[in-house]
């Protein structure tokens, strides 16, 4: 049996992570503490919000990221169908925990936010509710990873379910909308730019702009350390594997 | 490929195939709602479409795991994947199936189980069709999870969790038609957009069925 | 501490969960991490290091 080991792909992505992550690392440390301190100490109340508009420096970026974290597992799971790179199946499944946990923290600070703001800690709207479906998304993925024992079946199989899984997603996002108007607040990231009324002010727009670097740096250092474990992971299972029949 | 259906129809059938069951489950599931949530008739009429939609679902949702498991264990699917009927083709076959054994029998039994939860009668016809329109869907993705989960063992939970946010769509806009119709209003939107994401449904997932099927059975 | 008046708790717990959910998954891949290398420089040995 060919050992994984000797593929040049997960070498060279060896080789690269190894000088990658510290960096990577370091970034995330520094935008998350400057973000966050930033935006927990030195920023304003807001006119309607009082304090609690200081959740939004990392419930914003958890939400961005928990999206992104699919759509990186959805890109990496179509390279992994088309290219056969291992290195790519393996980073969707490292990704997927990492995505899991922002979503989570997206819906704990959501709740939080929305428990003084709207008076109760969960409602039915679209953006809500998407997001809960995302959380059952990332459970279903990561479960049928561990279901399987072949590992290649397993990227297979997996990669089908981030496949079809996205386009319900999508399909879903819309018949939320018809389903239930919402009541969270539309873009206004975006429109900080503009200086649109409705948009973020440039007081809280920017430690939120470093505190979403800090975690996309954070998601980047994560997946590169634990796709680096689960290459690790696929060879020692080969060498037991190699053990057990020599 | 019609073989394949009379042989999966004939194989439900009979004693042992399970068939009926999911009737079953549909009334006992119907029958234990004012259990739970009170006698209140207002009440129960209030969430009747919900209630009828969701226990259409979890009576298919219950049935999915015998689609591929049979044929996978004693051998059979090896063989079909073998023949020159393409697996799309099974996957099809063996949605279509489910839904005429599952499926069906629940759109002709909705109409009794509504007068259990006091459905409003305006909303009766509509319940027919949004679920006529909709079990496909169900059997459809159903079917896909049911390919993806067919070499795990004991892995009907694992193939719930897979297959039950797939639904939400279809639950979505069939119980909304029903709901719209049972207070009078225009029904038409919800269905229209339950029969897109069928059509879809029928169109795609025996490709990612078929897809899944190849992997498994490597 | 920045003054929070009356959404002290809401804030804090929002930071303090954010913090939590965290160092949980930076922990457990960590963990998960000298597991894995752990194991695998045993089965390298006892295979005998090339």
């Amino acid at each position: 049996m060919a050992s994984l080991w000797e593929y040049a792909n997960p070498r060279k992505f060896m080789d690269t992570s190894a000088w990658l992550l510290p960096w990577a690392t370091g970034i995330a440390a520094l935008c998350l503490v400057t973000g966050l301190v930033w935006g927990f100490f030195f920023t304003p109340d807001d006119f309607r919000q009082g304090s609690t508009v200081k959740i939004i420096f990392i419930h914003v970026p958890a939400a961005i990221m928990a999206i992104n974290a699919w759509l990186m597992m959805l890109v990496a799971s179509l390279i992994w169908v088309i290219r056969r790179h291992h290195v790519s199946a393996l980073a969707a499944k490292a990704a997927a925990p990492v995505g899991m946990v922002f979503t989570m923290i997206a819906l704990f600070t959501g709740a939080v936010w929305g428990q003084p703001m709207w008076g109760t800690w969960w409602e039915w709207d679209p953006r809500l509710t998407s997001f809960l479906i995302l959380f059952l998304f990332y459970l279903g993925y990561m479960a049928l990873w561990e279901a399987i024992d072949n590992p290649d079946s397993a990227a297979d199989l997996t990669s089908v379910l981030c496949l079809v899984g996205s386009v319900f997603a999508v399909i879903s996002r819309y018949a939320l909308l018809f389903w239930n108007q919402g009541l969270h607040q539309g873009t206004t990231v975006s429109n900080a730019g503009v200086g649109v009324e409705e948009g973020v002010a440039p007081t809280f727009l920017y430690p939120l702009m470093i505190s979403l670097t800090g975690f996309a740096f954070l998601f980047l250092a994560l997946v590169l350390y634990r796709t680096r474990t689960e290459i690790r992971a696929r060879r020692l299972k080969a060498l037991i594997a190699q053990e057990r029949m020599g | 490929m019609i073989g394949l259906l009379r042989r999966d129809l004939a194989l439900a059938i009979r004693a042992g195939g399970g068939f009926g069951l999911s009737l079953a489950f549909f009334l006992i599931f119907t029958t234990l709602v004012p259990f739970g949530i009170g006698p209140d008739t207002t009440v129960l009429s209030d969430i009747a479409p919900g209630i009828l939609w969701l226990g259409a679902l979890l009576a298919c949702l219950l049935s999915l795991d015998r689609i591929f498991q049979l044929d996978w264990e004693d051998g059979t699917l090896d063989l079909i994947a073998t023949s020159p009927v393409p697996l799309e083709g099974l996957a099809s076959m063996k949605a279509l199936a489910h839904w005429i054994t599952t499926g069906l029998p629940l759109v002709a039994a909705a109409p009794a189980l509504g007068l259990l939860l006091n459905l409003p009668g305006p909303a009766y016809p509509w319940l027919i069709a949004s679920l006529a329109l909709g079990t496909p869907a169900l059997s459809a993705i159903g079917t896909f999870g049911a390919a993806l989960t067919v070499g795990i063992k004991r892995g009907g939970l694992l193939l719930s969790l897979l297959v039950l946010p797939l639904y939400i769509p279809t639950l979505l806009f069939g119980a909304l038609c029903v709901s719209r119709a049972a207070t009078g209003q225009d029904a038409t939107t919800p269905l229209v957009m339950l029969a897109g994401i069928t059509a879809g449904v029928l169109a795609g997932l025996p490709f990612a069925a078929a897809a899944a099927l190849r992997v498994n059975l490597r | 501490m920045p003054d929070l008046g009356s959404y002290a708790t809401e804030v804090l717990s929002a930071y303090a969960g954010t913090l939590i959910l965290l160092a949980a998954i930076v922990v457990a891949s960590v963990w998960k991490a000298r597991q894995v290398r752990a194991r695998l420089d045993e089965a390298e040995t006892r295979r005998g290091r090339v």
